[in-house]
């Protein structure tokens, strides 16, 4: 079987897997990194988003043979050590505003905000509603509102 | 006054006596100290519980003195002692709660009971979700908002006969008088200051054998946690991404397991054309043939997509092959009961409504899975489920073992909405786990859930309202609807009790009596009657996030908008003079405020308004509905946008309220569902099958749907007890903007969601019947 080695929350890993298994799978049946969450496996729910080399991506949309072993895969369960602190600020903003109901869509949410915020950053500007409007991230619980605080709160605190 | 004097089965006794609140009479609480190593506890309610009237007296309808959650409270009744509390050594409280989490915020608030009756911190209270155990009978499910209601004194007597022991064992221990002593932050002080930690007090306070106790609870004045906004307990590991839910568990063996579905609705595989080529193919380990499609296991679910897309079966056609939606909206049509208006005066006006509700998906974002391991002797399950105890026995029952044999996990869910009510996921990874010999993990691809899992069933509703000089004589409401399972248990539940219920109730069927049960016109219209029918057993249904109130709410509220507009009155207005129901008068009268009623806006921006009164409580919605074209038109990629609610404001009276916080949260979720079921969300079903696949093909609100602006008012409440709150934030959120969209387009929409009539998407193939993942990800970062 190939052999496929890329970084994943700051280490590098190995994994023996056929090229075309997507990565969701590779992470969560392969690795046990459960974080990133399945709602689709179409690129549609985005429960599954994660950060690729600090960029949001959906991991259940890329082939694991598409990754090389200079790619760095974060995942909510590595968010944390990529500020060197115990939790992200945005996981603070998120608890400080007790954004999560069911919780299920939760780590996908963070990590499209964390990379959303930087992204707006990048380009000289703060967040606004149309940004927000524009986040495809699925919730069934409704919970949008405290979404939407809860990135202008840690959008604040990063 | 409200009198109800036609044949239908509702018809009351007019010489009943006056209404008087029934069940809250004082009872004699009673605790017990239960033998073990360290302290363990338990409420025993079932002494001194007073059954409600049996007779329900004219003229208040049903469910103002006798409701579904009244029902449910008193059926968990005889098992309550069996609810138990531990002490450990460490000073942690741990409860198993008989219910399931599934985002409600549940575990916190008796967590939030626990520390307020046993002066601990909540913190140092451990709330897990209990075992399907069958000796709870009743006291097993999650439904109809009713937790907090059920377990409210249950929890609370437990924990205050936890308290007591402690204080008992501290007065020995301190020699000094219970009196003496005073309990606060987990910690009890005797009056030199010495004092015992209720860790190191745990031991002792042990006891030897069953020991019943009285005890007295808290007052509502002294509440120090009880009402007091919270986060919820489980927030830290969601947002760290270590909550685990049923796919998240390892279970030895148990490899990713999906199921290749009925291009279909409910059809079935009648053989497999290239079973040993799916078989070869990478990191698949078994095919097997269920009833509901054919099963393949593998290493990863990314292996068992590319099989179940690889399967070539041969099918045999569903029940409701070659049916549309046009052709079970005939057959309602078909079914709907007459009206009867009673005698009115020649000069009386007649008002006449019909709107039509299409069939919506009740899928979480977490679809349906379990884990399953089947062995000759025995069974284990875990799984999100709300009803794990007919759970256990529809598992034993399909792989042919004892109850006995089988265990049930309750698993925190993603999500419910009533989808996990039912135990289909674990009932079907039970059979395949026993047909491949093999434990199983499986999950439902997206794709399966709008099209063969559990729907909202499609229906009508037909108002006709009669007025003269100003004032509403008559109104009656005719609900029809495709069957609504209720195989979870609360079917049980009302022959159980059959007996106790108010007597009226004698005589109608299951839907009907659920139906009588939570459906209430809080309004003073005359001859009020509510009817239901139902047809059509062949549809996957369920409740979703509510039974019949959202569908009948909107309704009534389109229809009271209507007759205001007859007799010349602001809708609010109207409202006010003739609700009879003081809790939503009071809510309607916030909104009204907070949101500014009536304040002038824009061309293209309008105003709705709505309320609905059920599990005793009450809600009003206010919404600003943007139609404006440059709205209206905005494009958003493989979306639908439309008219945005771009401000919402809520009101609830849920009775006394636990965790203001968590209540806020539910009509959050209670409103952005109330603006999908209105304008973006249902299933179209096309020639035997619905034609969603995806979440960008079913709409349920997004975040360009979401309003920019939204407020909930929690209303202050002398009640003793808390009412519902898991669905109460939908009715009146989905009336409001079905009332503001027929304001702004001076038409009243007879068909919801208002936009079903356009697909927006193209349906995804059938056969194979899931999408295969795409593999341009990273063309897409961000
Ligand atoms: S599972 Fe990856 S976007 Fe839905
Ligand atoms: S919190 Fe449940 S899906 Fe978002």
């Amino acid at each position: 079987m190939p052999q496929h080695t890329f970084r994943v929350n700051g280490e590098s890993v190995t994994v023996d897997v056929e090229d075309d298994v997507r990565l969701l799978w590779v992470l969560r049946d392969v690795l046990k990194i459960t974080g990133p969450k399945y709602g689709c496996g179409i690129n549609v729910c985005k429960a599954c988003t994660s950060h690729v080399n600090g960029k949001a991506f959906n991991p259940c949309s890329v082939p694991v043979s598409d990754l090389g072993p200079e790619d760095e895969v974060t995942t909510i369960e590595g968010l944390p050590d990529t500020v060197d602190a115990d939790l992200h600020p945005m996981q603070e903003a998120w608890l400080e505003r007790d954004v999560a109901q069911c919780g299920y869509c939760q780590p996908g949410q963070i990590m499209a905000a964390v990379a959303l915020v930087k992204k707006v950053r990048a380009e000289g500007r703060s967040i606004t509603d149309a940004d927000l409007d524009g986040i495809r991230n699925i919730c069934r619980c409704g919970t949008y509102t405290r979404i939407r605080e809860a990135i202008r709160d840690g959008a604040a605190r990063m | 006054m409200t009198t109800a004097r036609d044949s239908s089965p509702l018809a009351l006794d007019e010489d009943a006596p006056p209404p008087g609140r029934p069940g809250v009479r004082r009872r004699s609480l009673i605790g017990w100290v239960l033998a073990g190593g360290t302290l363990s506890v338990a409420a025993d309610l079932s002494l001194g519980a007073e059954p409600a009237a049996a007779a329900v007296p004219s003229p208040p309808q049903v469910p103002e003195l006798y409701d579904l959650g009244d029902l449910q409270t008193q059926s968990a009744l005889p098992t309550s002692q069996l609810i138990r509390i531990d002490l450990d050594a460490e000073g942690f409280a741990h409860f198993a709660i008989p219910r399931m989490e599934v985002g409600q915020g549940i575990t916190t608030a008796a967590a939030m009971l626990i520390a307020e009756e046993l002066e601990m911190p909540v913190e140092k209270v451990r709330v897990t979700l209990a075992k399907a155990r069958p000796e709870l009978v009743f006291n097993q499910l999650t439904g109809g908002s009713n937790t907090m209601q059920s377990m409210f004194t249950p929890i609370r007597v437990a924990a205050a006969t936890a308290k007591g022991a402690l204080l008992r064992a501290a007065a020995t221990e301190l020699g000094a008088q219970v009196s003496a002593l005073s309990a606060k932050s987990g910690v009890v002080t005797g009056p030199t200051g010495t004092s015992l930690t209720y860790g190191q007090l745990a031991t002792l306070a042990a006891s030897a054998e069953d020991v019943a106790v009285e005890v007295s609870l808290t007052p509502r004045r002294e509440f120090a946690v009880i009402g007091t906004a919270r986060n919820r307990d489980d927030a830290l590991a969601a947002v760290t991404g270590r909550k685990q839910f049923t796919m998240d568990l390892e279970v030895e063996g148990a490899l990713p397991t999906m199921v290749c579905r009925p291009p279909t609705l409910n059809g079935s595989p009648r053989s497999v054309r290239n079973e040993s080529a799916v078989r070869a193919m990478p990191g698949v380990t078994d095919v097997a043939v269920v009833d509901t499609g054919v099963a393949v296991r593998a290493e990863t679910f990314g292996q068992c997509i590319d099989a179940v897309r690889a399967l070539d079966v041969v099918w045999a056609g569903g029940p409701v092959d070659g049916e549309d939606d046009e052709s079970v909206l005939a057959e309602l049509r078909r079914a709907e009961l007459p009206m009867v208006v009673p005698k009115v005066p020649i000069l009386a006006g007649t008002l006449d409504l019909r709107v039509e509700f299409m069939f919506r998906s009740s899928a979480a974002l977490e679809p349906n899975c379990a884990i399953a391991d089947v062995r000759s002797d025995r069974a284990t399950v875990w799984a999100g489920l709300k009803a794990p105890l007919v759970a256990q026995r529809d598992v034993a029952k399909a792989v042919g073992l004892p109850i006995a044999k089988v265990e049930v996990n309750v698993v925190t869910g993603g999500g419910s909405f009533g989808h996990k009510l039912f135990g289909d996921a674990a009932i079907e990874a039970a059979v395949i786990s026993k047909a491949m010999g093999k434990p199983v993990k499986l999950m439902w691809h997206r794709a399966d859930e709008p099209r063969q899992g559990r729907v909202h069933p499609m229906a009508t509703s037909r108002v006709r309202a009669t007025m003269l000089a100003g004032q509403v004589l008559t109104f009656e409401q005719r609900h029809t609807s495709v069957v609504t399972d209720f195989g979870h248990g609360l079917g049980e539940r009302l022959t159980a009790m059959a007996a106790e219920l108010p007597a009226n109730l004698g005589g109608l069927g299951l839907s009907q009596s659920i139906f009588t049960l939570t459906q209430e016109l809080p309004y003073d219209f005359g001859v009020v009657t509510q009817l239901l029918n139902e047809v059509d057993t062949r549809f996957n249904t369920g409740s979703m996030r509510n039974i019949y109130s959202p569908d009948v709410a909107c309704a009534n509220e389109l229809a009271v908008d209507q007759i205001a507009k007859r007799l010349g009155k602001d809708p609010y207005a109207f409202r006010m003079s003739f609700l009879k129901n003081a809790k939503a008068k009071r809510c309607l009268e916030a909104v009204a405020k907070a949101g500014g009623w009536g304040r002038s806006l824009p061309q293209g921006v309008t105003q709705g308004i709505a309320v609905h009164t059920e599990y005793k409580g009450a809600t009003a919605v206010l919404v600003e509905l943007d139609t404006r074209p440059e709205t209206v038109n905005r494009k958003v990629r493989d979306a639908v946008t439309g008219p945005r609610v771009t401000k919402a404001v809520i009101a609830v009276d849920a009775g006394l309220v636990v965790n203001p916080r968590g209540l806020e949260a539910q009509m959050m979720g209670g409103v952005a569902d109330g603006i999908a079921l209105a304008l973006t969300s249902s299933s179209h079903l096309e020639d035997g099958h619905f034609l969603e696949a995806s979440w960008d093909n079913y709409f349920y609100t997004r975040q360009w749907n979401v309003p920019p602006e939204f407020r909930c008012i929690v209303m202050p409440s002398d009640e003793e007890l808390p009412g519902g709150a898991g669905e109460a934030g939908v009715a009146a959120s989905v009336a409001a903007v079905a009332c503001a969209y027929a304001r702004a387009t001076g038409k009243v929409p007879t068909r919801f969601p208002v936009n079903h009539g356009t697909l927006s998407f193209t349906p995804k193939s059938f056969v194979p019947p899931v999408p295969e993942s795409p593999v341009d990800g990273l063309s897409y970062t961000s």
